[in-house]
């Protein structure tokens, strides 16, 4: 057998490029990095400088001067650190009745699921993302309205007493599921499970069948195993889930609009200041405070060791 | 003598092929049993239905004298070192040690005073706050062991434990296994594919071929006695001949150290096909008059004083020296 002498530029660049492994790797990145590095968070940082800027309130005309001003405007007004605590608190509802709602299915399609029971699962977690948002919100509107199903389900049960004892309750209640914090809350809920179930079934997949079997053969009941074993190496899997879940939920901005009392969330806010009000510095301003709580939030997960088994 | 394991005619299938078919033997009390045989041959298999990791399809298998088909395994008094160790990579060397303790509700303290003795006797004192991921492999193959010690267990079952070291790091921990079980007088039951490490270490052996079992013996017995041509060939290297040589109906086995050039009660002619050099010793390998091949292990290096390749030679060895085989 004879070596194969490569001719033509095709093989002189092949060869050329194996004699320099680091410039295959540097084009390689080339694009990735300029697109992060440049457009992403280039762009990221131009719209937070925004909020260093003010907006002159008698021209209406944008004033581009380093000021605290919008800060201070942002701060002193109550119903702006309303708007951050509701959207956090429903954030942290949603984050957590998903992390609920997703560890059994995860947990099926991981340990339980095999071939093509497996990949029917995979395709029914996914298939809500194939169809478009507000397709599914504008649904959900319907189902969770007065004269909609969810009513007329409880009222065939015999249980109506039930759902309109649920929305006496006050703050989450409301007239109807649709124009309540509650009616909202399931609709998030619903829209963001799948960006939990995938990261948790990927955690769960990774931790190994052997620990189980040691963890069983040491004594330790399966309860115990899910608690001691299960539980903090599937961790990470949920904190990446929750990144997803709770900033999914803190910057969206029709979803209000459709359903729930007509009180604001961050993501509206940022919508209506940089375009109707054109006040880009606040919009700014509101855009830091997801941003900040991210950074806040992987920090304690951090902490409390949620990645050490990563 | 007491019983620590007792197997009665267990078959293990999964689907249509039988992993276990028809498997007997029992180990007694404080013994070093290793289950010995190739990879898909059964051994494993045994130790997952000690363990409680898996059930027989048919028969029965006792711990201490009781059967257990419906213990859990965190019912039985048995622990297992595992082949990968499956130590637990969010917890320390000791939060691993104590696990078992913990899980049995023994105090803080006890905990960890037992759990640093056992580190200690393992040679691993000063470990303790290391994750297993910071360890070599063979300090972790001593985690997984004081792991399962640490819980005094009737049974304590290690599937190739050896399996993942070097070939001088194994040697070692072979001598310090067999110290370690003459001191605990814990019984072990040991799954290796090496025969060397069984022949070295166990009180009995048990051959495993296709979910059965071929030969229970002592080392000796096992090496010197072998009842069948796999027995013979899977443990130690040896030559299988037709009876005819030693006028016998089943065939003979000869090992390839008993082998001499021009020596010997029974000798035959044989055509040297290649010679490889062993470092301690040349590896002859050579063809008999009707095509059998016979492989004969000599002392001499020497190239000038070994017969060349293609010469033709007379191998022999006395009659005691042959085994005679049931099959």
């Amino acid at each position: 057998m004879s070596a194969v002498a490569g001719a033509g530029l095709g093989a002189a660049i092949g060869r050329s490029l194996w004699r320099r492994s680091g410039l295959v790797t540097f084009l390689l990145l080339l694009p990735p990095m300029l697109w992060l590095g440049v457009v992403y968070t280039g762009s990221l940082f131009a719209l937070l400088a925004q909020s260093l800027f003010a907006l002159d309130e008698f021209s209406g005309v944008i004033l581009y001067e380093p000021t605290l001003s919008t800060w201070r405007q942002f701060l002193s007004e109550p119903s702006n650190l309303d708007i951050v605590l509701r959207t956090l608190v429903m954030a942290a509802c949603v984050t957590i009745a998903c992390a609920v709602v997703a560890f059994p299915i995860a947990y099926l399609m991981a340990r339980y699921a095999q071939g093509r029971w497996k990949a029917l699962l995979y395709v029914l977690v996914m298939l809500p993302l194939w169809s478009s948002y507000l397709v599914k919100v504008y649904a959900w509107k319907l189902i969770l309205a007065k004269e909609g199903a969810i009513t007329w389900i409880f009222g065939q049960m015999g249980l109506p007493w039930l759902l309109d004892g649920i929305l006496a309750i006050p703050l989450i209640g409301g007239p109807s599921l649709s124009v309540s914090y509650l009616g909202m809350f399931l609709v998030f809920t619903y829209l963001w499970v799948p960006f939990m179930i995938l990261p948790v079934e990927a955690a769960l997949e990774r931790v190994p069948r052997r620990l189980l079997e040691a963890s069983g053969d040491l004594g330790a009941p399966p309860g115990m195993t899910f608690r001691k074993i299960i539980l903090p190496l599937a961790f990470p899997g949920v904190v990446a889930g929750s990144i997803f879940t709770f900033s999914l939920t803190m910057g969206d901005y029709i979803l209000p609009y459709v359903i729930g009392s007509s009180r604001l969330f961050i993501g509206q806010v940022v919508y209506l200041q940089q375009g109707t009000a054109g006040n880009v510095p606040l919009a700014a301003a509101f855009s830091v405070v997801p941003i900040v709580v991210m950074a806040i939030y992987l920090a304690v997960a951090r902490r409390l060791g949620a990645f050490d088994a990563l | 003598m007491t019983e620590a394991v007792r197997f009665e005619e267990v078959v293990r299938s999964f689907g249509r092929v039988r992993a276990l078919d028809g498997v007997s033997f029992s180990v007694a009390d404080g013994e070093f049993f290793s289950m010995l045989g190739p990879s898909g041959s059964g051994k494993t298999t045994c130790l997952r239905l000690i363990a409680g990791f898996d059930r027989p399809t048919s028969g029965d298998v006792f711990i201490a004298g009781k059967r257990c088909a419906d213990t859990p395994p965190w019912e039985r008094d048995v622990n297992t070192v595992f082949q990968d160790y499956a130590l637990f990579p969010h917890m320390t060397v000791v939060e691993n040690v104590t696990y078992g303790l913990m899980v049995r509700g023994v105090d803080q303290r006890a905990r960890l005073d037992k759990a640093e003795a056992m580190l200690a006797s393992v040679a691993l004192g000063g470990f303790g706050d290391r994750r297993p991921a910071a360890l070599s492999g063979g300090q972790r193959q001593r985690v997984a062991l004081a792991r399962a010690l640490v819980l005094e267990p009737r049974v304590l079952l290690l599937d190739e434990p050896l399996g993942a070291l070097d070939l001088k790091l194994r040697q070692q921990m072979q001598g310090e296994l067999k110290a370690l079980q003459r001191r605990v007088g814990i019984t072990f039951i040991y799954v290796t594919h090496d025969q060397g490490e069984a022949l070295a270490m166990s009180d009995r052996i048990a051959v495993f071929s296709h979910g059965r079992i071929e030969q229970i013996g002592s080392p000796r017995d096992i090496y010197d006695r072998p009842r069948t041509s796999f027995v013979a060939d899977f443990v130690g290297a040896a030559n299988v001949l037709p009876g005819s040589v030693l006028g016998s109906r089943h065939p003979v086995a000869i090992r390839p150290e008993r082998l001499r050039l021009g020596e010997g009660e029974l000798q035959f002619d044989a055509t040297v096909a290649a010679r490889h050099f062993l470092g301690a010793g040349t590896r002859l390998e050579a063809q008999l008059a009707d095509g059998t091949a016979i492989a004969a292990l000599l002392a001499e290096t020497d190239p000038e004083r070994l017969p060349a390749e293609g010469a033709v030679i007379r191998l022999g060895a006395d009659r005691a020296s042959f085994l005679e085989l049931a099959h």
